[in-house]
């Protein structure tokens, strides 16, 4: 559990990506089954036990400490979960522990009466052995090592795991506590995270997936194609990551795909493209997602919905599971829930699409689809405002045959001939988009509504071109698919606030919050209407640090306050894709994916953009 | 005699009226005992200033040859008497030269401890409890959050960064005076026996610990160094340094603090640390109870830091105790001397 607890405190602190990456394989290396097992499960989000609430904590806790101790310890800190691991005492009994075992029985001043001068001298008196704790230099004791003789040994992550598995509620704080008892500041403090399920360290289940592959410098598709049939602590996996197995065979029923990705179009590809190698389609402004269908070994019909990194998402949508269970004609299964009683021949498929919000057969902007994701709970009354509609692109397999290695052109007409098959309305094709020669496309790309989309216009967010030659290749081959984006929307706003990034930004400014301008109580004011921290090239950010640097007015811990009068400061063109009411942002909207695009030191910040600008692009629902 | 009339604070810091001398004045007094010389426990400017030989030193390096007008070097263990007050230097552990200066008048003895730390430390004398009547204590860490861990344990997770990431520079932040010299010193204990590279600002005070017998290895100066050859290397900064333009010299930086603040993780996150190493020159909260004890004085009076929850635990404990409010310690902004030692 404390080597599991350093990776997680080191992780919690990593900023990159890759350094991340190497911290989480170094452990996989390092640490035996099953451990290494229960905590690639813990990163991924695998494990499942009853959560402890954090009242039981404090419960804990109280039982312990002082509370007015406890008190000033939690305001001061302020993280309960923190600040039980760190003053969580280190012996239950007593603090006894240091003091010193007899005090001297001869009282100082007596010593000093009779003595004079030399009696207080007692020269580099060696410490008393309470008071020496811990070691110096590599030969020193483990920091285990101090705690006692009697003490057994901290759990390790596979006890803590399975325990918690089995535990009954009443059982719970007694464990807890016994565990809090042999695990130092940092096994405490992970042992909270976990048994609180507030983990937050910033490791995605992708990431932690792919750290495991780069253990046996396999390819993460590899992983993640095999992982839903995996199950903690995933010995067979690490068998095979380790050259010790072969490939642990995907007996799942309805696995994931790797997914094909585009290239972004740039004008100057244009001239080595011809026109009529390529099929058009709109760009939705969605969720990619991959919805696969298959029969288990008994025979029961396993349909999953995943995202494009091949996250199991099928919890968030069950309104949409139901159009993914398909009956089999030959099974005389009644199905009562749905009517009319349909028949169909496939048992097994996989669609690449788009998964959007169709109200009356429009398709919904983004900002609408965005107010039914991360929801805790998917209630009735959610799925029924925001009804979910796939909108499928390619079709992967159908029944045993996978289709991924013919050409685009063959896999779109069995897509076609699959969903009219179908006939429901939850499953869509997205249409083609004709076209004879760029120009078109190009004119299609600016004005969606005029060339075919109609009211569904709000919701596509470009163009796809895609080879008909092409096969359905993992990853972003080049050359086969490309992606032409509308232009972003673009405001001026002004730099308000700074704050230094991290790596290798760490010594620049980077992070900026802008705002744009509003009538205030005291005539115009500047609202913080976004935050971003990319966009501009190197040089730019030498500049704009400069900047930084040279017109703080105020430092409040990490953030600088950058000068921003009428006449005073400096204007970032923001470009960014879309706008959103928020209760959260003082401004009322939020922007997203804003990225600077220009900066506009030649513009007096009082020309920059005001809110109400942003306003009517709200109403308008322009926005794309 | 009470206490207070043996010793009580005033704007200049603690007075002892009977021997006519000041305890880490923090304005220009007469005479001024100074406990050991971070900025802001030793301040030019006094008529004359008794301290031990590094002590005297160290001011000397930082603020010239003319700091004070006098000075007087007192060893540790030796008696000298002020008027009716005999004065003691007693080893306080925190860094090199520093000292807890005990009082004694009239069968009345008072501790003033300074910044202490009772945790083993290769760059100092190991603190010394010193029986007294009166124990006057920091409280820079204390709250029972605090408990600062093995400091070889620190230095191996930084050690362990520093294999795993060998294309990466490591950056240590560390106080200039004492901190960077143990944790030079704790990883050589560590075996590691590669340059060390120290910002400018370190090099004169780390210098003159080596000329006082205290092993350090092969330490090179950064900026003679191109930036690729920094790669795999570790560095010791003032803190403030490795947040700063100055770390664009170095390749992909990772930044580490060797701090007992790095214990608490806003702290950490806010100063942008990637690798917080707690390791403390301070006693922690299990030390500075344990060595209240120790002491047998029946009257604790506590300064700079977290007072209140001391003094709860020492009331706790059938012991009287107040804070002492004086001000100015711990609080110097680290930038203003040669890479400050605010506290930690």
């Amino acid at each position: 559990m404390n080597r599991f607890a350093e990776l997680l405190d080191r992780l919690s602190y990593e900023p990159g990506r890759n350094n991340k990456l190497r911290l989480i394989t170094q452990y996989f290396r390092e640490v035996p089954d099953p451990d290494r097992g229960y905590a690639l499960a813990a990163l991924t989000g695998t494990l499942s036990f009853k959560h402890a609430k954090p009242g039981l904590i404090r419960e804990l806790i109280a039982a312990r400490v002082d509370p007015e101790l406890f008190a000033l310890s939690y305001d001061y800190v302020g993280d309960l979960s923190e600040t039980v691991a760190l003053m969580w005492p280190r012996t239950p009994t007593s603090s006894s522990i240091k003091e010193p075992p007899t005090p001297d029985p001869s009282p100082p001043l007596a010593t000093l009466a009779e003595g004079g001068e030399e009696v207080a001298a007692t020269p580099s008196a060696p410490l008393p052995p309470p008071l020496q704790r811990g070691g110096v230099g590599g030969g020193g004791p483990l920091p285990d090592a101090g705690q006692g003789h009697n003490k057994p040994p901290p759990p390790t992550l596979t006890e803590v795991v399975t325990t918690l598995a089995t535990l009954g509620k009443a059982e719970l704080p007694a464990q807890l506590t016994h565990w809090l008892d042999e695990l130092d500041e940092t096994g405490r403090w992970a042992l909270l995270k976990l048994v609180t399920g507030a983990m937050r360290i910033g490791v995605s289940a992708r990431l932690a997936k792919t750290a495991a592959a780069a253990l046996g410098n396999k390819d993460p598709h590899d992983v993640e194609l095999i992982w839903p049939g995996l199950i903690p602590p995933y010995l067979d996996l690490f068998a095979w990551l380790e050259g010790r197995a072969d490939k642990p065979a995907n007996r799942d029923a309805a696995p994931f795909r790797p997914v094909m990705l585009a290239h972004a179009i740039e004008t100057d590809d244009f001239a080595t493209l011809d026109a009529r190698d390529f099929i058009a389609e709109w760009k939705w402004d969605g969720i990619r997602v991959q919805a696969v269908s298959g029969r288990d070994d008994d025979g029961n019909i396993i349909a999953r919905l995943y995202s494009r990194t091949g996250e199991d998402i099928s919890k968030s949508f069950p309104d949409l599971l139901p159009s993914l269970h398909l009956q089999d004609s030959s099974e005389k299964t009644l199905d009562v829930s749905r009517k009319p009683l349909r028949t169909f021949r496939h048992q097994a498929f996989a669609i690449d699409g788009e998964l959007l919000v169709l109200r009356e057969g429009r398709v919904q902007s983004f900002n609408v689809l965005q107010q039914r994701l991360n929801r805790k709970s998917v209630t009735p009354k959610l799925t029924k405002e925001f009804p979910i509609h796939l909108r499928a692109y390619d079709l992967l397999a159908d029944d045993d045959a996978d289709l991924r290695l013919l050409p685009f052109v063959e896999r779109r007409a069995r897509l076609q001939a699959f969903v009219a098959k179908l006939d429901d309305p939850r499953i869509g094709l997205s249409p083609v988009v004709p076209f004879d020669d760029w120009a078109t496309i190009r004119a299609a790309r600016t004005d969606p509504a005029a060339f075919g989309a109609g009211d569904d216009a709000e919701a596509v967010e470009g163009v796809m071109l895609k080879r008909r030659d092409a096969p359905y290749l993992p990853g972003r081959p080049k050359g086969q698919w490309w992606k032409w984006k509308r232009d972003p929307h673009i405001i001026d706003a002004v730099l308000m606030y700074a704050q230094r990034g991290h790596g290798k930004r760490s010594s620049y400014y980077s992070d900026y919050t802008f705002g744009v301008w509003t009538e205030g109580s005291d005539g115009d004011q500047l609202v913080p209407v976004g935050k971003a921290y990319f966009g501009f090239t190197d040089e730019e950010l030498i500049q704009i640090d400069r900047f930084v640097r040279r017109n703080t007015t105020e430092k409040f811990g990490p953030v600088r306050h950058v000068v921003h009068e009428p006449d005073q400061g400096l204007v970032l063109e923001v470009a960014f894709e879309g706008l959103q009411r928020s209760t959260r942002h003082k401004s009322g909207v939020a922007m997203r994916f804003p990225r600077i695009s220009r900066l506009r030191w030649d513009k007096p910040p009082r020309e920059a953009d005001r809110l109400e600008t942003l306003e009517r692009m709200l109403k308008t629902e322009k926005v794309h | 005699m009470r206490p207070q009339d043996l010793l009580a604070p005033t704007a200049a810091g603690l007075c002892c009226r009977p021997g006519g001398f000041h305890i880490d004045p923090v304005r220009p007094v007469e005479r001024a005992l100074i406990t050991h010389a971070h900025s802001d426990h030793a301040r030019p400017g006094h008529g004359m200033v008794l301290a031990t030989q590094e002590t005297l030193d160290m001011m000397r390096l930082r603020y010239g040859d003319n700091f004070a007008d006098r000075t007087q070097a007192i060893r540790y263990g030796e008696i000298l008497q002020l008027n009716d007050v005999s004065v003691g230097f007693h080893p306080a552990g925190h860094v090199l030269g520093s000292a807890q200066i005990a009082m004694s008048c009239n069968g009345l003895r008072i501790v003033a401890s300074g910044d202490y730390k009772d945790a083993p430390d290769p760059t100092c004398e190991p603190f010394e409890v010193v029986p007294c009547d009166v124990f006057i204590t920091e409280a820079t860490f204390g709250l029972p959050v605090f408990r600062h861990p093995d400091a070889a344990h620190e230095v191996r997770k930084l050690l362990d960064s520093v294999r795993l990431f060998p294309e990466r520079a490591h950056l240590v932040g560390a106080y200039s005076l004492g901190k960077a010299q143990r944790v030079i010193a704790l990883l050589r204990a560590a075996g590691y026996d590669a340059p060390i590279y120290l910002h400018g600002a370190m090099e004169s005070i780390t210098h003159y610990y080596e000329s006082r017998g205290i092993a350090l290895g092969e330490l090179r100066l950064v900026k003679d160094i191109k930036k690729a050859d920094l790669a795999g290397t570790v560095t010791l900064a003032p803190p403030s340094a490795t947040s700063d333009i100055w770390t664009r010299r170095f390749p992909d930086p990772l930044t580490a603090f060797a701090s007992g603040w790095m214990r608490i993780r806003a702290r950490a996150r806010q100063r942008g640390v990637e690798l917080p190493l707690v390791i403390s020159d301070h006693a922690d909260w299990d030390g500075l109870t344990a060595t209240i004890k120790a002491t047998g004085a029946g009257e604790i009076w506590v300064t700079h830091g977290e007072e209140e929850a001391l003094v709860h635990w020492c009331k706790t404990q059938g012991l009287a105790a107040r804070p002492l409010a004086l001000v100015g310690y711990g609080e110097e902004d680290e930038s203003a001397s040669t890479g400050g030692e605010d506290a930690a």
